[in-house]
């Protein structure tokens, strides 16, 4: 499995990422290598096998629904690149 | 004594017994950051005037009679790590103007405990890297030197932490292990640094990388003062939903508990081909050392070991382009201004984030894509399934071993500029250290020996989810044995 340039510039789309033209084949070529050397996953059996998808040794926990934060805008938007009263801003979305 | 030498353990003694001012001992570690930060970079931000007013309430503190655990303890953060009104990177250009209002637990508790905050330690950007060359505030030099001269990479991820505890300019540091970004700096600079179980440490307030793989744990430069670290840094937090809901036990107590009776597992798949003949001996070295020391020495097998790093390079890269989605320009950190929302969105991370990173995310993005995500991700994390399997049958509690002993690193630290070409080899620094974070065991590196350049090398010890414990006996032993006293040349302590 080789990964053309069409789908580098799918897969940047996805990932919300600009790239250059000149970014491309070094990428590709990256990209290739360590798709190249997970390849051996492809030997295992796993007939049977469960995911794991965690390293907590527990079930996830449910805690009462409560709020137990909230009211701090000015702590929230402090680090907004933009920001209108209480709201981020960004550009126009909707014409 | 010079007290940039001290142990956290010694420094406390002499804290108590007036023999030093925390403001002293802040001054000389603050004094020795001047001269030899701009060498080695292993801040990324200092924090002179915090250190300062911490270390006066830190001794005005113990005059009341009401100094807390680490009172007077300078160390250094990791820049992964939110600190109130301290800018936090991560290491990136992204998060470069962001200054958290708000602490993570690990820090809050370290500061509660009466630790002195020197600075934000370097790091490869987001965690991702074994060398800290990713950092977008520059490489960090290692403290050691070979004799070609050539500058040392520190290790990674947590390189800027390990440089600055080798170098003696903090006694501890905090660091995150995603894949080994504690053990393998650790090995590389010639200090100790243990991983803990995956849910020992909250996650809360830690710049994430992998969720299901980050864990939080010490540096430092002996076995007991991890100990003295750890049992601040630890403790259920119900901020992190996969904080552990267990007691901390007396971690410093275990260290001087030996290791009469217990077995020690040798993996046999951990002897790779081509690994260097000074690391195999040493490994041997620790192997007579625990046997001296009472352990009953057992070959073992961790038949999916080699599966391990390539199920890390398409966990690790999913869950990163999972986690790092958040980094759009819009709630905090850096923003490239675009036509429209989309255009602001790829301007912003095209800008804001390095190669590595880029390379992690289209490749995380990639296996959890349609048609790809069965192929690569849910089966790796069937593998992941087997090699936690692996452990738990090498543990077992009848049959099976304590602990298990293996080489951190397969190599001592490597110049920088060196490896630097193709991501898979420098990917193979982690191949040691990758399985039990898979696992979510604790491990631990301790530094054991030197190598034929004078370089330090670090030996790995593994032990069952929540038995800290048994890896800090091992590691005492070990370090008792090894008696490892090489100083690196770059130190506070070596300044005239």
């Amino acid at each position: 499995m080789s990964l053309d340039p069409a789908t580098i510039r799918r897969i940047a789309k996805l990932a919300r990422l600009r790239l250059t033209d000149a970014e491309i084949p070094r990428l590709q070529g990256e990209l290739n290598a360590i798709l190249g050397y997970v390849e051996q996953l492809a030997a295992v059996d796993v007939t049977g096998v469960e995911p794991l998808s965690g390293g907590a040794q527990m079930a996830l926990r449910l805690r009462d629904d409560v709020v137990t934060d909230g009211a701090m805008p000015e702590r929230i938007l402090a680090n907004a690149p933009d920001r209108i009263d209480n709201f981020f801003a960004v550009p126009k979305v909707v014409e | 004594m010079n007290p940039l030498d001290w142990t956290i353990a010694e420094a406390l003694d002499a804290l108590a017994a007036r023999r030093i001012s925390a403001v002293e001992l802040t001054e000389a570690h603050l004094s020795a950051i001047s001269a030899l930060n701009p060498r080695l970079n292993a801040f990324i931000t200092e924090t002179p005037e915090l250190a300062r007013a911490q270390a006066q309430e830190a001794d005005a503190a113990r005059a009341a009679g009401a100094a807390p655990k680490l009172s007077g303890i300078p160390l250094a953060i990791k820049d992964l790590f939110c600190t109130e009104g301290v800018r936090t990177t991560a290491g990136s250009k992204i998060l470069d103007p962001f200054i958290p209002p708000y602490d993570s637990t690990v820090t809050a508790q370290l500061k509660a405990a009466g630790a002195i905050t020197l600075g934000k330690a370097n790091l490869d950007e987001f965690a991702m890297g074994s060398s800290n060359i990713t950092s977008a505030y520059g490489q960090v030099e290692n403290p050691w030197q070979r004799a070609d001269g050539k500058p040392l990479a520190p290790g990674g991820s947590s390189g800027g932490s390990a440089a600055a505890v080798a170098a003696r300019i903090a006694m501890g540091a905090t660091g995150t292990d995603t894949g080994g970004s504690i053990r393998q700096p650790a090995a590389f600079t010639g200090i100790a640094g243990i991983k803990p179980t995956y849910g020992r440490c909250s996650r809360f307030g830690i710049v994430a990388f992998a969720s299901s793989l980050d864990q939080a744990g010490p540096m430092a430069r002996s076995t007991e003062d991890c100990a003295i670290l750890l049992d601040a840094m630890s403790g259920f937090d119900p901020r992190d939903s996969t904080s552990a809901e267990r007691a901390v036990p007396d971690f410093r107590a275990a260290c001087a508990r030996g290791v009469k009776g217990l077995r020690i597992g040798i993996p046999a798949e951990y002897r790779v081909d081509g690994m260097d003949p000074t690391i195999e001996k040493l490994w041997q070295a620790g192997i007579e050392w625990l046997q001296s020391a009472g352990a009953t020495i057992v070959d073992i097998s961790l038949p999916h070991t080699k599966f391990g790093l390539p199920v890390y390079y398409i966990v690790a890269p999913a869950e990163a382009s999972s986690n790092l989605a958040r980094y759009d320009g819009v709630r905090f950190g850096a923003r490239v201004d675009g036509e429209d929302l989309i255009d602001l969105y790829e301007r912003t991370r095209a800008a804001g984030f390095g190669a590595e990173v880029k390379r992690r995310i289209m490749i995380g993005t990639y296996v959890l894509s349609a048609g790809y995500y069965d192929a690569y991700y849910l089966r790796a994390q069937k593998i992941r399934a087997l090699i936690l399997h692996d452990f738990h049958t090498a543990f077992a509690q009848t049959t099976g071993v304590d602990a298990i002993l293996t080489p951190t690193a397969p190599s001592a630290a490597f110049a920088l500029g060196e490896k630097m070409d193709d991501p898979v080899t420098m990917y193979l620094n982690d191949v040691f250290t990758v399985p039990a974070s898979l696992a979510g065991v604790p491990a631990m590196s301790i530094p054991a020996g030197l190598d034929q350049n004078g370089l330090p090398l670090g030996l790995q010890v593994i032990g069952r989810h929540f038995d800290e414990e048994t890896v800090f006996a091992v590691a005492g032993a070990l370090e008792a044995a090894a008696g490892f006293s090489a100083l690196p040349a770059l130190r506070g302590s070596a300044l005239r």
